[in-house]
């Protein structure tokens, strides 16, 4: 449902949503619209802090304060995240068990993207909460990619903390992934091979997207334009993946305490859903078992 | 505005002097890091990136008269820290000087410490206005005279000569901090001074260079577990057994060294509630603290955070008992600042010798005053459009939103790179000094 009504906006092609379906996503779409600008804005926020954490890496010696302060920001958004995911994750749940005319379609659609970021996440090296932070040097533009699937991460990642073996976390699972999975129609046959088709794809398409996500960030951000902002630091790319003995900072320490601070796992994600659902949702046993068929189903896929 | 010796009559400020290069090409070497008056006024120091000291000294027009112009000159220039190399960890260390401070003088001499990321100096500046002539067995060039054939004796003399400054290092306190050093502060017994880096406290006595004390520690066991830095520490100007220091989350504790050895353990612990409907991902790093200063009657302390002064009783920890606003209309706009760094500025603040006024810098080259007791607020740019001899400032004005009146400028015209971090107050008379990027302004009460 909503992943579609988001997704849309980064889309190049003219896809229509199968008929019927905007009906019923009406009411939720406005909300499902405030909720992603505003995650819009903290991804787009959680992206630059990180790029600064790696710049600091770069500098002759990294101030302390600075970094600590980035690193605090840092870890108050995927804390947020974190918690905003658990929501979402039961209002999806639910309006997946209300509206039956559109379950199945919903369910399908879930998994495939499901399915799609387990597949792109294999491609990782290891899905880490801050992979760019590391000292295997991620590039930079890898961070930034991430901001152009937000809207469509809402749904995309919202279902793989339910799956357990999907990451837990936006950066490093979503990489690879695109728009033109809408043009799936929930045909689980093509799944794989159209997945790999359109992960292939993408990454001419990425560039573009990457500028277009800045612009429309910067609308989201600024009224405004700070005139002669303070020159960055400017490294060259190519410094970002030289060489540098992590070893000899300090501040690694606390960088790599990053990658370990964020205590929730997928399975401790899983846990907290199970054990206190929010109250207003009545629900929770059938979220439950909902969500234990969307498990089954795509262990299902995956294991085809 | 009320001055230490006048009444409340309303301060006129006028431009003085202007110190530094003309031309808008900023060597960077050449950046202002600190000011500092020392104890009398006389003297005016001032720190840059590139290392150097230089020392004004005031020279007043006609003593006898109490309120009359007076001018600021080169006194001394000396070069006071060198670029390191950490080979250890490959690193180097900035000669960037971050602090000075002026210990009280005790005689002809002037003492002061400077300090860098890693290393502070003691330094004593003195005067040579007078060298001896008509030694026996030396010409006036150098040259030995062969003893034979000297024939009488005379007693040497001394005779004036041009002043000479000089600036001699008289003790180096060194390899004491592992993180960058942020402050020092002399205490009041004349004897021991501190100095603060990120996470640690160190004592120093004053004679002694290869010992200090270590008083605070806030470096957790595992690394990863940081998330608050210390990022001011000063004494107490009366009770040399009292310090506060300041941390990256908003808060200042005040220490009694008679407590324990360890001052882990705050005595008081000022920090004020966080205001929920201001909360942003932004709000603990503008909460982070850049300078916190002692009043000179020791009653009340000053914190600079990123938007706003505070006025803290030594007796109320739970909230300040002024806040003043610096640039409220740059909350709007945080995101564009961290963006850009500029949320990371570290601006100072500093009070006036009777305690009545407080002063702090902002973006765009203006700087504010607050009148404590008059409940007022002045906004003046130091630039060098206003720099005719004399002439009387006139207030600035931010327009936050909506209708622009003239001769107001608009948040968006800010230039964030004119940024004023280091002011300082003479600590007797309404005279100030003002360091931009790489000038620095002296402004002075208009004189009747």
């Amino acid at each position: 449902m909503f992943p579609k009504g988001t997704k849309r906006k980064f889309s190049d092609s003219g896809d229509e949503p199968p008929a019927g379906s905007d009906d019923v996503n009406q009411p939720s779409s406005a909300a499902v619209r405030m909720l992603s600008s505003y995650s819009l804005q903290r991804q787009s926020l959680l992206d630059m802090s990180l790029i600064k954490l790696q710049l600091c890496h770069m500098l002759v010696e990294p101030n302390l304060c600075r970094s600590v302060l980035i690193a605090n920001t840092v870890r108050q958004i995927q804390e947020e995240m974190t918690q905003d995911g658990t929501w979402q994750i039961m209002t999806q749940a639910l309006s997946a068990a209300n509206a039956a005319a559109q379950c199945s379609a919903d369910r399908l659609v879930a998994t495939e993207v499901l399915c799609r970021q387990t597949e792109a996440a294999q491609g990782e090296p290891a899905p880490k909460p801050f992979p760019a932070v590391g000292s295997e040097g991620c590039s930079a533009e890898e961070v930034v990619v991430v901001e152009e699937e937000d809207e469509g991460v809402e749904g995309g990642v919202i279902m793989s903390t339910v799956s357990p073996q999907a990451p837990t976390a936006y950066l490093p699972s979503t990489f690879g992934i695109d728009p033109c999975w809408e043009e799936e129609t929930g045909e689980e046959e093509d799944e794989d091979e159209d997945s790999e088709e359109c992960a292939s794809g993408s990454e001419e398409g990425d560039n573009d997207r990457l500028v277009e996500d800045s612009r429309t960030a910067e609308q989201v951000f600024g009224t405004f334009e700070i005139k002669n902002p303070a020159p960055s630091p400017d490294p060259a790319l190519e410094e970002l993946f030289s060489d540098v003995d992590a070893s000899y900072y300090d501040l690694d320490t606390v960088l790599t305490g990053m990658q370990s601070a964020p205590k929730m796992g997928p399975y401790d994600l899983l846990e907290s859903l199970s054990s206190h659902g929010p109250s207003p949702l009545s629900s929770s046993t059938s979220c439950r078992s909902d969500l234990n068929e969307l498990d089954h189903i795509m262990e299902i896929i995956v294991g085809s | 505005m009320a001055g230490a010796g006048g009444g409340s009559n309303d301060v006129q400020w006028c431009f003085s002097q202007v110190k530094g290069a003309i031309d808008d090409d900023v060597a960077e070497a050449d950046i202002i890091s600190t000011v500092e008056f020392n104890h009398s006024g006389e003297l005016l120091a001032t720190g840059d990136k590139g290392g150097r000291v230089v020392i004004f000294q005031q020279e007043i027009e006609n003593k006898s008269q109490p309120q009359c112009r007076s001018e600021y000159n080169v006194y001394s220039t000396f070069q006071s820290h060198e670029p390191e190399f950490d080979y250890l960890k490959s690193l180097e260390i900035e000669e960037k000087i971050n602090k000075i401070r002026w210990l009280p003088q005790k005689n002809a001499a002037q003492f002061l410490l400077s300090t860098n990321d890693k290393t502070i100096k003691l330094w004593k500046i003195s005067e040579r206005d007078k060298r001896p002539e008509g030694y026996n067995l030396k010409e006036e060039d150098g040259r030995y005279i062969d003893p034979n054939t000297v024939t009488a004796l005379r007693v040497p003399v001394f005779r004036p000569m041009d002043l000479m400054v000089e600036a001699s290092p008289r003790r180096v306190f060194a390899n004491a901090h592992t993180y960058h050093i942020n402050s020092i502060s002399i205490n009041s017994d004349h004897e021991t001074y501190l100095s603060a880096d990120d996470l640690r406290i160190n004592l120093w006595h004053q004679e002694i260079t290869d010992r200090s004390f270590n008083i605070v520690d806030i470096k957790p066991a595992n690394m990863e577990e940081l998330t608050e830095v210390i990022t001011a520490a000063e004494f107490h100007p009366h009770q040399c057994n009292t310090f506060v220091y300041s941390s990256s989350k908003g808060t200042i504790r005040l220490c009694d060294m008679r407590e324990s050895a360890l001052c882990d353990k705050y005595s008081k612990l000022f920090e004020e509630p966080e205001d929920p409907s201001n909360r942003s991902f932004f709000s603990e790093i503008i909460s982070s603290i850049s300078d916190v200063k002692f009043s000179h009657n020791g009653r009340y302390m000053m914190t600079r955070d990123y938007l706003s002064v505070k006025i803290w009783d030594l007796n109320m920890e739970n909230r300040p008992v002024e806040t003043y606003q610096v640039h409220e209309y740059l909350r709007s706009k945080l995101c564009s600042l961290y963006e850009n760094d500029c949320i990371f500025d570290k601006f100072e603040c500093c009070w006036n010798g009777n305690d009545s006024v407080v002063m702090t810098g902002s973006y765009n080259n203006f700087f504010r005053m607050f009148d404590r007791g008059q409940r007022r607020d002045m906004t003046l740019e130091a630039s060098r459009e206003s720099s005719k001899p004399r002439q009387v400032l006139k207030p600035r004005k931010v327009c936050a939103g909506g209708k622009r009146k003239k001769d107001e400028i608009s948040v968006d015209s800010l230039d964030f790179n004119k940024k004023i971090l280091h002011t300082a107050w003479h600590p007797q008379d309404n005279i100030i000094a003002v360091a931009t990027t790489n000038n620095l302004y002296i402004f002075q009460d208009k004189v009747n």
